[in-house]
């Protein structure tokens, strides 16, 4: 059997993915660099042709749509990443003592998830934000709340068959603690499918927080994907890049996260990568 | 059958019960109260006016007996009065239900007959190129958001192509009546449902290549081979029936995130149902209106999953037993 590196690398869409994710990265993390000017800064006419002045063209106001999607990869990702990771650690909490402890805990905490797996999401977001305000710190809580369901799901059910294996019981004999046995015996080999289901997570992260932005609910004073589609869709007759270039640009990202995870997802399981 | 779903139907009390619990949290959470709200609106009051209005919505009792009278409210579908809009939250809900329903149906109907179709083709086909472009396909519609997809159908269909309309749900200065009417709905209609659609698409196409694939390598199949049956009598009466369970679950479970897609795409096109009604109270910080659509809003979703779980039932005789 081939090795785990060979398995992911060679896999032509996931290095399409990867090689696009870093791009984005890049750009996330020198947007001052590339784009040094305030992304909301007039800088032209407006409605200015792409591949004219500016390589993307300019907006209603004459701002720069490419300086725009520079500053936006890094409020958009930055958002998706920690909502992602709040959720992954929310997630696995419950996942991991639902599973281990069993019994009343784990019917009480299933029962939390089923909840917040039953009720509308995006809906419950969308009023999260109102009541809380907007602001990038509360659109972290609202996605990562309406998010962590699928890990705790996930890390239970690894949870519930390692536990039983030798090496736990062995733990158990050798007199560890609950939690040192969970943190150090059981957790550990949930691993591989919760770096799948968290790599996929930061995708559905992205389309919420673009989608929340969008319907003008996003980090106020910080540009953002989602917000300059909807900036831009009401010169849809007259200026069409303003609102595909973003909608691309997400559409691409989104689209890489999910090659790449499910890149992953082959490669940690290569019996199942068949179907 | 009618202890079964009684059984389900008490099931469904504590999550309605949550919604109740979360809905009074974040109505405590939310900035300002009524009474600082309805002084705001006109122009300043006294603070012993401010008190008294207190008093009559009854804010000046302890947590819980405000929590009581709330689940009391509710229960009784009594969702409170929106100032903004001058009705009965519930009227509003109710007159706003229709248009949402209508788009949801037709999405849940489009979404199922091509994603089922698609996963079935690319399962005959499965690793030749016909196999690759329903895949691709899917992958890229699993991607896209929806309102930018919304967008992209307007920008071709209606302000290039001039096929569909723009927003709305029926043009309303026609005043058309009987068949014509239905005729301009349905024309109003198809861009909202291609837009929310093309994402369940790719899920059940996916979903259902994958369940093809594994029902046909099981054993029922070599037996059914084994006394005869065609290839074409195998798939359609043995292999699809049972391939098609998953994604009629996957179809039950999803009915809150269509829900939540309904939201944007009504945003999208001025449809006129819950999603828009939400939109408008969540800029006028109406959040009685917005609350009361949330919990209208699972309620709604508590229930269809009920009658998907009892229509399940009644299709797989083996899920009884369990």
């Amino acid at each position: 059997m081939k090795s785990f590196r060979s398995r992911f690398l060679t896999n032509p869409r996931v290095v399409v993915g990867l090689v696009w994710l870093a791009l984005v990265l890049l750009m996330a993390v020198f947007a001052d660099v590339l784009a040094p000017r305030d992304p909301f800064a007039i800088v032209g006419a407006p409605f200015g042709q792409p591949a004219g002045q500016f390589l993307l063209g300019t907006d209603s106001l004459g701002r720069d749509v490419l300086a725009g999607l520079i500053h936006g990869s890094r409020t958009t990702l930055l958002i998706a990443v920690l909502a992602t990771l709040a959720a992954v650690a929310f997630g696995t909490a419950v996942g991991a003592l639902a599973g281990y402890f069993g019994g009343w805990v784990d019917d009480l905490l299933m029962r939390l998830t089923e909840f917040f797996q039953t009720i509308p999401s995006f809906l419950f977001a969308i009023v999260l934000i109102a009541v809380l305000s907007p602001s990038a710190t509360n659109l972290v809580i609202a996605i990562a709340v309406v998010s962590w369901p699928p890990i705790a799901r996930v890390v239970r059910g690894e949870v519930l068959s390692v536990k039983s294996r030798e090496f736990v019981q062995a733990a158990v004999v050798a007199g560890q603690r609950d939690l040192a046995i969970l943190v150090t015996q059981v957790l550990p080999n949930t691993l591989s499918p919760l770096i799948v289901t968290g790599s996929l997570l930061v995708a559905t992260a992205i389309l919420v927080e673009s989608a929340l932005s969008f319907l003008g609910l996003g980090a106020p004073n910080q540009m953002s994907w989602g917000f300059m589609v909807g900036a831009g869709r009401s010169f849809l007759r007259d200026a069409w890049w303003l609102v595909t270039m973003p909608g691309v640009v997400i559409l691409v990202t989104v689209l890489s996260i999910n090659l790449v995870g499910e890149g992953l997802n082959d490669a940690l399981n290569p019996r199942l990568a068949d179907l | 059958m009618g202890a079964y779903i009684l059984r389900r139907l008490l099931q469904t009390l504590p999550v309605v019960l949550m919604v109740v619990i979360v809905n009074f949290l974040l109505l405590q959470l939310a900035p300002g109260d009524l009474a600082t709200v309805l002084a705001g609106e006109a122009g300043g009051a006294p603070k012993e006016y401010i008190d008294a209005l207190r008093a009559r919505f009854g804010q000046d009792k302890p947590v819980y007996v405000q929590l009581l009278s709330y689940l009391g409210n509710l229960l009784t579908l009594d969702l409170g009065y929106s100032f903004r809009q001058s009705a009965p939250v519930l009227d509003l809900i109710l007159a706003r239900m229709g248009p949402t329903l209508l788009l949801m149906g037709t999405t849940l109907v489009v979404s199922l007959g091509v994603g089922v179709g698609m996963g079935v083709l690319a399962a005959l086909w499965v690793r030749t190129w016909k196999d690759h472009v329903i895949s691709v396909a899917a992958v890229v519609f699993y991607a896209m958001p929806l309102f930018w997809v919304g967008l992209m159908l307007v920008l071709f269909f209606s302000i290039k192509l001039a096929w569909f309309p723009t927003s709305g749900m029926e043009d309303v200065v026609a005043f058309n009546e009987g068949w014509a009417r239905v005729k301009d709905i349905a024309h109003h209609l198809v861009l909202p449902t291609l837009t929310l659609s093309l994402f369940y698409v790719a899920l059940y196409a996916r979903l259902m290549r994958a369940s093809m694939l594994e029902q046909r390598g099981l054993d029922y199949v070599t037996t059914a081979r084994a006394k005869g049956l065609t290839h074409a009598q195998i798939t359609t009466r043995h292999v699809f029936r049972n391939a098609l369970l998953p994604v009629v679950t996957m179809a039950g479970v999803q009915f809150g995130a269509l829900l939540g897609g309904s939201v944007v795409v009504e945003a999208v096109f001025a449809w006129p149902g819950l999603g828009q009604l939400a939109y408008q109270s969540l800029f006028a910080r109406d959040y009685n209106l917005l609350l009361g659509i949330f919990f209208m809003s699972a309620v709604l979703v508590v229930l269809i999953n009920l009658l998907v779980d009892v229509v399940y039932v009644a299709l797989d005789p083996r899920i009884r037993m369990g």
